[in-house]
């Protein structure tokens, strides 16, 4: 190295080392896409936090039947429905129900494919076999039959919940037990392999001499290592469920009425779309896909950023 | 290679038992089968505990699960309670709708999404490129009730006011054994399954093209002098099919189920309807039935598209 090198070296002041979560940011807002995707969510939920609080939701269920099957006007902006009510103010209070079934059933299906995965994985033997048939016992039912057969069953008595003064019907708790139990089996095969070899890594044997207990390996050292799938099959977990509640709606098992969802809304569109009410259809669908869109970019992103390999993807 | 099969096997029949054992347990319990009974006057309450005790759901559940699964594996699913018919003839009654929908699509899939991906992967970040990645985002981004429904607004109901020739929906009575009505009613159908079919596997298959287009024995061939032509379907084609492989043979047992949305909003008689129509019954034998006959295809399938892979691609070794 000749002595210009040297100088210029000392010159520049050397910036601290990227940490990875720097790093994996970087690699994210370079995805263009990805950006306008987190960018389209983030207006999506401005919109309905917004929206839910400034139109009631008894707004939302108002049933006004003079003003039936009206196509969009000044007063209703994207027209109304069958019995009269605003699809503007349901559409609100819709995404409310499809984002929350939304979040909730990705947050039960990640913890239940990371412990299962994980559990049969650091245990192994006959509890990795047992764990391992009842996951591909599962995968192998396709899944919008298993959400109607897992839908029916605990569908079976519903009743009314109240949260924060508002009253959702019981069927939305349904809803997000039904989707999250059908879909954390591709989670839970990639944490096991993950698992698999981060078990057989220098670092697990020196916590377990230092006397650690399993809980703790398992949710101080295995987890937080995987966080990258797991964080990635959340995000794209996400437009799955959503499109999973708008599925198990349309087919008249999700969210009951009044409750309103962006799926149960295109129910009641199917019965008048031949009369050529295309508002009450066209608005929840874009809804629904422009969310989906956007999260999908944006999990398409992330994996592109915790996965380097992989960016030849987009 | 036998050994690795029968290993399979084995394994196999057990994660068939645990489905047989859960879908048992959610169908059966999910509702009343004789609920469709519930309000009829001709019936009293003893006539009900008669018909109970005769159809046998009156004994403990692993017994029924038992009696069930013993005549399951002679053949016999058992009787709808709704249509008094046995389930096998029901199902072979539409799975031939089924598999002529569902085939269709998928071959017309696999064409136009090959095309669709080999010209994205070739010209990489084109104009073209750019168009079809959006559309294939767009798609697997819809649910196919959208395209459904949105079809049968156009093609359908709105063609049929403008005076256009339009397309029927399946909402009206129809011969089935008329070639060209059959014809007719597929089209939207099959359009709305290859719209959203497409979406996915062209992205794949332009992934898995790029994929071995980035690999040293591809710029070797370049180097050597081949043309672009010979590259791309002499060398880089054959392996970029493989993983597609896997893929449809993945996807192929999931026909049989077909397709539970799209057959319901065009009225088509398939096994996606009928388990529909049945499941919202209670109707556990029809349900049961058909889950056990379409998850014991995939669970078949699995394994002969794993053998199948080995056959293709010799670096891959069972073990």
């Amino acid at each position: 190295m000749s002595t210009s090198d040297m100088t210029i070296l000392k010159a520049e002041p050397i910036a601290p080392p990227l940490t990875p979560q720097q790093l994996i940011w970087r690699r994210f807002s370079k995805h263009r896409l990805a950006i306008w995707g987190m960018l389209g969510f983030g207006l999506l939920l401005t919109f309905i936090i917004l929206g839910s609080i400034l139109v009631t939701d008894k707004k939302a269920n108002e049933v006004d039947l003079q003003a039936r099957l009206s196509p969009p006007t000044q007063l209703h902006w994207m027209g109304t429905d069958s019995t009269g009510r605003d699809i503007f103010a349901r559409m609100i209070h819709g995404g409310q129900i499809s984002l929350i079934v939304g979040f909730l059933s990705v947050i039960f299906s990640v913890s239940l494919g990371a412990i299962v995965g994980g559990v049969a994985a650091y245990y192994g033997g006959w509890v990795d076999t047992i764990l391992m048939r009842f996951t591909e016992a599962m995968l192998s039912i396709p899944s919008l039959f298993l959400l109607i057969v897992l839908g029916k069953y605990l569908g079976r008595d519903m009743q009314t919940i109240t949260v924060f003064g508002q009253s959702y019907s019981g069927s939305v708790a349904i809803v997000i037990v039904v989707i999250g139990a059908t879909s954390w089996m591709y989670l839970a095969r990639i944490v096991r392999a993950n698992v698999l070899s981060l078990r057989e890594m220098d670092y697990i044997s020196a916590s377990k001499s230092l006397g650690a207990t399993d809980v703790r390996i398992f949710f101080r050292h295995l987890i937080p290592n995987t966080m990258g799938a797991i964080i990635v099959s959340s995000t794209l977990g996400l437009a799955g469920a959503i499109l999973n509640e708008a599925y198990v709606s349309f087919l008249g098992l999700g969210v009951q009425p009044p409750t309103a969802s962006w799926g149960n809304m295109l129910t009641s569109a199917q019965s008048f779309i031949q009369r050529g009410a295309w508002w009450m259809w066209v608005f929840p669908s874009m809804f629904i896909i422009i969310t989906i869109l956007c999260i999908n970019l944006m999990g398409d992103g992330l994996r592109d950023a915790f996965d380097p390999r992989s960016t030849r993807h987009l | 290679m036998w050994a690795y099969i029968a290993r399979r096997a084995i394994q196999a029949l057990f994660t068939l038992l645990i489905i047989t054992v859960l879908c048992f347990i959610l169908t059966r319990l999910s509702a009343d089968p004789l609920a469709q009974y519930a309000t009829n006057p001709n019936m009293s309450t003893a006539d009900k505990e008669a018909l109970r005790e005769r159809l046998g759901l009156n004994q403990p559940l692993p017994v029924q699960y038992f009696k069930w699964l013993g005549l399951a594996i002679q053949g016999d699913l058992g009787n709808s309670f709704f249509s008094k018919q046995p389930v096998s003839l029901m199902i072979s009654q539409r799975l031939p709708n089924t598999l002529k929908l569902m085939f269709t699509y998928e071959i017309i899939t696999i064409l136009v999404s090959l095309v669709l991906g080999i010209i994205s992967a070739v010209r990489q970040y084109s104009l073209l490129d750019n168009v079809i990645t959006t559309f294939s985002f767009i798609g697997f981004s819809m649910p196919i009730f959208f395209i459904a429904l949105g079809a049968m607004l156009i093609f359908a109901v709105k063609f049929k006011e403008w005076g256009f020739p339009y397309l029927p929906t399946g909402a009206d009575i129809w011969d089935q054994k008329d070639p060209l009505e059959y014809i007719k009613h597929m089209i939207l159908p099959v359009s709305c399954l290859v719209i959203i079919g497409t979406a996915g596997y062209a992205r794949f298959i332009r992934t898995s093209i790029l994929e071995v287009l980035g690999q040293d024995y591809v710029r070797t061939a370049r180097a050597k002098g081949l043309s672009n032509r010979m590259v791309l379907y002499k060398h880089a084609l054959r392996n970029a099919a493989l993983p597609l492989v896997t893929i449809i043979g993945l996807d192929i047992p999931g026909l049989l189920g077909g397709a539970l949305v799209t057959e319901s909003v065009y009225a088509w008689p398939g096994m996606g309807r009928l388990f529909w129509e049945y499941a919202q019954r209670g109707d556990f034998p029809v349900v049961l039935g058909i889950l056990l006959i379409i998850s014991s295809a995939v669970v078949i399938f699995t394994i002969i598209t794993d053998v199948v892979y080995t056959f293709v691609d010799p670096r891959i070794r069972l073990s």
